[in-house]
């Protein structure tokens, strides 16, 4: 187990430095001088342009800019905005409220994505199977951002259940909304995947061993097929957390979320390369860290993993 | 037996097992051998073909496709002509959709927006299927430090979000007018999950006795890898394939909602989609066609990516 935990641990610092650098050089080495076109259609001042150059580490060659910004990272230094704000000070206000709005969504698939997977997968081929597949298939082909308009619209403008968007200090009731959009494939997998591994779980042998010696019907499900079908679902719901971070892109633009995706793509649309790089870069840091537990919580719960 | 339909009918070769003057089959070890030989892809087919759900995401893709091809076979509309006066105008004769906030033609935007999102789906797949299916299959087939390095790649790009690696890259090529940098796009960070797929399949085959018997009787590594492995690792690389089809279809449009996927320039159903969140609230239908047609397409091949993975997995099929 130590060595299995050692050896996960190592593997993930190369995909830690190499997807920084990916990211790094995608916002940096790629065509396109951020500093002139600071300037925009005013003429190039060649002695600002070589001081602003010198500011941000962009005389430097590539490496060594990645190696100082990642320096930056680990010492939580991301350096300034183009207008001279510390990128840290958007994320610190940013931030939380992504991580509110991620851990909603997350609550939202895990509960209601088990619950509908697994009473789906025990009652295959019921109406209440039917339904809860049509209905997950509707929310994966549905774009996210489709159903976040009509959701919206319809909870929000229409009926006034919800706050339609979310604003400056959003409250748990503003943000039930968004975390529901947000929620809105994964909850859809998850149904799926627990339906299908429930209902696989149910014919394998330990559960016909586990009948033949006469526990109850609870125990049964409860025990041999719940914890045995949990397994793959647990795996996507871990690796899920860091994505939905991601996801948080399309909805928080639509209901108005000051989170960490708002704040991306404002950055985007300034062309304000540090401060995508450092957003980007901290998302991938959760993917990264979050897909890890899942590796080692894996190995808990499913003792072949560990001698692989 | 009170059955009297099991009068026989003799094969050839099979004459000796059947008893002509009683008329009952003398023997029933016999196989039936004028049956064509099947094959897994040939038994898969047989079960498709009983699948209703095939039926219909495939006649409903053969239609996407036509309309994606020849969109003029069924609107005379272009989608680019749009006349200020009529915007926001519902559904009216000869303009069944209505007109969207610029005043052009909704049926004839969603007929021609079809093109784009089937490219992107399409090629995208193919690209992904190529790079994930080359480095998932040397990675599985040749083991050792090769595939050390070919998963850490392999890693590296999947820890960056598709969605999220796709704003990066195009964020950088904001002012080109070409469907291909939304492609290069979602090819370079969506090949990850056919890379391990496929890696995966091909390692379980390298590992069988047919590949063991094969070496043994002289085959090259290639040979081996191309001729055996590869074969036999088709069916979840194909299953994978088709449902990631739609995923792309969704990634495109989400790019082109946030402005920077598809430009202005090309009709696409993200694009029109994005310009009809404004008339939400007075004309709905003008985000609901391109939305639905949009939905549609993803659900068609998602369901055909269920059928032919039902088909091709016994194991899951339903008793």
């Amino acid at each position: 187990m130590g060595r299995y935990i050692g050896r996960r641990v190592l593997q993930a610092i190369p995909v830690l430095l190499g997807s920084t650098l990916l990211i790094y050089a995608l916002v940096f080495a790629l065509p396109g001088d951020p500093v002139t076109a600071m300037f925009g259609d005013r003429p190039v001042n060649p002695v600002v342009a070589n001081q602003i150059r010198a500011e941000y580490n962009l005389d430097k060659p590539f490496i060594v800019q990645y190696l100082l910004f990642l320096k930056g990272v680990f010492t939580l230094n991301f350096g300034n905005t183009f207008s001279g704000q510390p990128v840290v000070n958007i994320i610190a206000t940013a931030f939380p409220v992504t991580i509110r709005l991620a851990i909603m969504a997350f609550i939202i698939e895990a509960v209601f994505g088990i619950l509908i997977g697994t009473i789906s997968g025990l009652r295959r081929g019921s109406w209440f199977d039917s339904v809860s597949l049509v209905l997950s298939l509707a929310l994966i082909a549905v774009p996210t951002f489709v159903f976040g308009f009509v959701l919206q619209f319809l909870l929000g403008v229409k009926l006034h259940w919800l706050p339609p968007t979310a604003g400056a200090s959003p409250t748990f009731q503003s943000l039930l909304l968004p975390a529901l959009v947000l929620a809105s494939v994964s909850l859809a997998y998850v149904i799926r995947l627990t339906r299908t591994s429930v209902s696989s779980n149910l014919s394998a042998d330990h559960v016909r061993t586990a009948r033949a010696k006469g526990l109850t019907e609870r125990r049964v499900i409860g025990v041999h097929v719940l914890r045995n079908s949990l397994i793959p679902v647990v795996t996507f719901l871990g690796g899920d957390l860091g994505a939905l971070m991601g996801g948080a892109v399309v909805t928080e633009r639509i209901f108005n979320v000051n989170g960490i995706g708002n704040a991306l793509y404002q950055a985007i649309l300034r062309g304000e390369g540090t401060t995508v790089v450092s957003i980007v870069t901290l998302l991938v840091l959760i993917f990264i860290i979050s897909n890890l537990v899942v590796d080692l919580l894996y190995a808990v719960l499913d003792p072949r993993i560990r001698y692989v | 037996m009170s059955e009297p339909s099991m009068s026989p009918t003799v094969l050839p070769g099979q004459e000796r097992y059947v008893d002509t003057a009683h008329e009952e089959i003398a023997a029933i070890d016999s196989v039936d051998d004028s049956a064509p030989p099947t094959s897994m892809w040939r038994d898969a087919w047989q079960s498709l073909r009983k699948n209703p759900l095939f039926i219909v995401s495939a006649v409903l893709i053969v239609l996407i496709l036509v309309v994606a091809l020849f969109p003029d076979l069924f609107t005379h509309e272009d989608p680019k002509y749009c006349v200020l006066t009529n915007a926001q105008t519902g559904p009216g004769p000869g303009h069944w959709f209505g007109f969207d906030q610029q005043g052009c033609d909704v049926f004839a935007r969603v007929i021609h927006g079809a093109r784009a999102s089937v490219t992107v789906g399409v090629v995208t797949t193919l690209i992904v299927m190529l790079l994930g299916g080359v480095i998932g299959a040397f990675a599985g087939f040749y083991g050792g430090w090769l595939d050390a390095v070919l998963a850490r790649i392999t890693d590296i790009f999947f820890a960056v979000p598709l969605v999220l690696g796709a704003i990066v890259l195009l964020n950088t090529f904001k002012t080109s007018e070409t469907v291909w940098k939304v492609i290069l796009a979602l090819a370079l960070f969506g090949w990850t999950q056919q890379a391990r797929i496929t890696r995966g399949a091909v390692l379980e085959a390298r590992n069988s006795e047919f590949i063991t018997a094969s070496t043994a009787l002289g085959a090259s590594g290639r040979y081996n890898l191309l001729r055996h492995a590869l074969p036999n690792a088709l069916a979840p690389i194909i299953v994978n394939a088709t449902v990631s089809l739609g995923t792309f279809i969704v990634a495109e449009a989400t790019l082109s909602y946030l402005g920077i996927g598809l430009p202005p320039s090309i009709v696409s159903w993200g694009g029109d989609i994005s310009s009809a969140q404004v008339l939400l609230r007075v004309r709905p239908q003008v985000l609901f066609f391109p939305a639905g047609a949009l939905a549609v397409t993803v659900l068609s091949f998602i369901l055909l990516g269920d059928a032919v993975r039902e088909a091709l997995d016994p194991t899951s099929r339903k008793r």
